[in-house]
């Protein structure tokens, strides 16, 4: 029940860790996230499945919950582990606009870049991952988004016109630079953006 | 770091000086002065989040992405994805409900190990008084409070027995009472429970319920301990069985058998016999259905509201810097618990007794319910919410979801029959 101050509460998966996720997240923040992890783990598995995230209220209220859950679990994976988790939540890290200045073009492009934000939309609809959202897949995820409110005319219609709109090369579907060109007025860096308190 | 260590030497000081009887008459004196405050509620939410609406929000990503004039033709737009997207994400992150049941994070360290997260190694000092603590809990404090304990409760199973004995009577009335209470203010020694009671001319009367909020076990024990309350409750087997079977005779208690609990119908009508009879105690009962952390007050069921009598709220506040109340139950067992409660410095609580409510005619039980409960939330400084308490073991209902879609859809299908009419 007693444990003495400094008995390796800094976990070691942080310590060994840092690699892979320090770029992308502070320090603090990083033990914020994992003590969310533990208390997401309810039964200390040392993983996350499916179901600890489904069991979030909140998510499950979410219209689009599953999905964002299924973007944590790429390539059909069971198990979340904590660099897995960190590595999805550090997209929405807010951007600090001296990164973009001082960074070196030959690094990889840090993992909360306007770009991999846009990615990780993009995959929200992109089901197959084939890189093109079909029209058959924004109908999918509208019919997500508004449940048995509306009819299947008015769905239809509503996804051809995003998608013509969209569409530049005329292939009937949406390939991700159409998808960024659409939007690149929005401001997509505050508008994915989670900033962690202290 | 600064007010981590002011906090503890304070404390240091405390442990260090002759005379535990001292430090005990410190602690009281220290806690009494605290609970006269009101607690702010403890909001520590590790994102920042804007509280806006789902229209107010996609409206605003749309106007920033759109190059258009913002009129009623839009309906529907690849960015409106962004709002859910962050949304959902938000709530991976720090949801209100998941951090409900465990254990409330301290700002700064009261010595117990237990209650404190982000916690590293600071001094060789502090680790002294780490240990000294260690040592006076457990073996001063936590003998003495195991021995109160087995007295009390032993002398409440004698006690109710032999009351159990004598013809039904004013005199059996009034013998059992001071049976419980005597009882009662020994288990409360027992944890060394320091408790302030607030309006005490609110108490509840005969024929009326009392509810509270749910913390621990414990919550029965101090408001049983300044007041006669008929107990409400299932029917458990081995130690808790013995002490129920006793307390019912001496004077009723409602004691639901396991197979009872589901049939909602036969629960009302006991509890509306009960309460009918105005020579019975007021019922005990906790509408949250299980215990929650003391930072936030959950949905009530409306079970207990629609049985027409007055209700008595009680809210309980306990505060965290001297020992952790809160019961996990899918950690710890009851044992275990007990004993953490025991190894603690003290439980130190304030209840506050609230004037009676009453049904309206107009509001339903549900209604009713979430009026009392925003008054427990509001006296006891904790934030109220309208999520349910058993999703500690379940998942939440389909329906909810609805409502998003349903808001979802009036944006964009509401625009499109505007733009058909016109």
């Amino acid at each position: 029940m007693e444990r003495a101050p400094g008995s390796g509460r800094v976990p070691r998966v942080l310590a060994e860790s840092p690699s892979a996720c320090a770029p992308a997240v502070s320090q603090a923040s990083l033990l914020r996230l994992y003590h969310r992890f533990r208390a997401l783990d309810w039964n200390e598995k040392g993983y996350l499945s499916r179901v600890d995230l489904q069991q979030i209220g909140a998510l499950a209220v979410n219209p689009l919950g599953d999905r964002i859950i299924d973007s944590f679990f790429p390539d059909g994976s069971l198990h979340l582990d904590f660099p897995g988790f960190v590595r999805v939540l550090a997209r929405f890290r807010p951007v600090d606009d001296e990164d973009n200045g001082n960074r070196d073009p030959k690094e990889p492009e840090p993992l909360n870049s306007r770009m991999n934000k846009l990615r990780f939309a993009f995959q929200l609809y992109d089901l197959d991952r084939d890189g093109k959202i079909s029209r058959q897949e924004m109908l999918q995820v509208l019919r997500l988004m508004v449940g048995v409110q509306v009819t299947e005319e008015q769905l239809e219609s509503i996804a051809d016109r995003t998608v013509q709109e969209a569409d530049e090369d005329g292939d009937g579907a949406v390939s991700f630079l159409e998808f960024a060109k659409s939007l690149e007025k929005m401001n997509i860096e505050q508008k994915m953006s989670i900033r962690i308190l202290k | 770091m600064q007010p981590l260590l002011t906090a503890c030497e304070v404390q240091g000081a405390w442990s260090d000086s002759a005379g535990p009887q001292w430090a005990t008459l410190r602690m009281e004196r220290g806690a009494k002065e605290k609970n006269h405050q009101l607690y702010k509620p403890y909001t520590n939410g590790i994102i920042a989040k804007d509280p806006t609406s789902l229209e107010e929000e996609i409206k605003e990503i749309r106007r920033s992405g759109s190059s258009k004039a913002l009129d009623n033709t839009l309906e529907f737009e690849l960015s409106d994805i962004f709002y859910f997207c962050r949304k959902g994400v938000e709530t991976i992150m720090d949801d209100e409900v998941t951090k409900r049941f465990s254990a409330e994070e301290l700002e700064s360290w009261n010595l117990l190990s237990r209650t404190n997260y982000n916690f590293q190694y600071i001094s060789l000092r502090l680790t002294v008084l780490w240990g000294l603590g260690v040592l006076i809990r457990y073996c001063f404090l936590l003998p003495l409070r195991i021995a109160l304990a087995f007295t009390g409760i032993s002398l409440l199973v004698v006690g109710t027995t032999v009351v159990g004995y004598l013809p039904n009577g004013r005199f059996k009335e009034f013998l059992s009472k001071h049976v419980h209470l005597m009882c009662y203010r020994i288990c409360v020694r027992a944890l060394t429970a320091i408790i302030t009671y607030h309006d005490r001319k609110n108490r509840p009367r005969n024929g009326g319920i009392c509810v509270a909020n749910h913390t621990s076990p414990i919550d029965v024990i101090i408001l049983a301990s300044d007041g006669y309350y008929a107990m409400v409750g299932q029917v458990h087997g081995g130690l808790m069985g013995v002490i129920q079977r006793a307390m019912v005779k001496a004077c009723p208690h409602v004691w639901f058998e396991r197979s009872e609990v589901k049939d909602r119908h036969l629960v009302a009508k006991r509890l509306t016999e009960h309460v009918q009879d105005k020579s019975k105690l007021p019922i005990l009962i906790f509408p949250e259905g299980t215990c929650i952390n003391n930072t936030s007050v959950m949905m009530f069921k409306k079970g207990s509201f629609e049985i027409g009598a007055t209700v008595y709220p009680v809210a309980i506040k306990y505060d965290p810097q001297f020992g952790d109340a809160f019961w996990n139950s899918s950690k710890y067992g009851m044992v275990t618990y007990l004993l953490r409660m025991m190894t603690s410095w003290a439980i130190v609580c304030s209840v506050w007794y609230l004037p009676p409510m009453t049904r309206e005619a107009e509001e339903d039980a549900v209604q009713f319910a979430n009026r009392v409960k925003s008054a427990i939330a509001r006296q006891g400084g904790l934030v109220d919410l309208l999520w349910d308490g058993g999703l500690k073991r379940e998942k939440v209902k389909d329906t909810f979801k609805e409502e998003q879609q349903k808001l979802y859809s009036k944006m964009i299908v509401g625009n499109h029959e505007d733009r058909s009419r016109s």
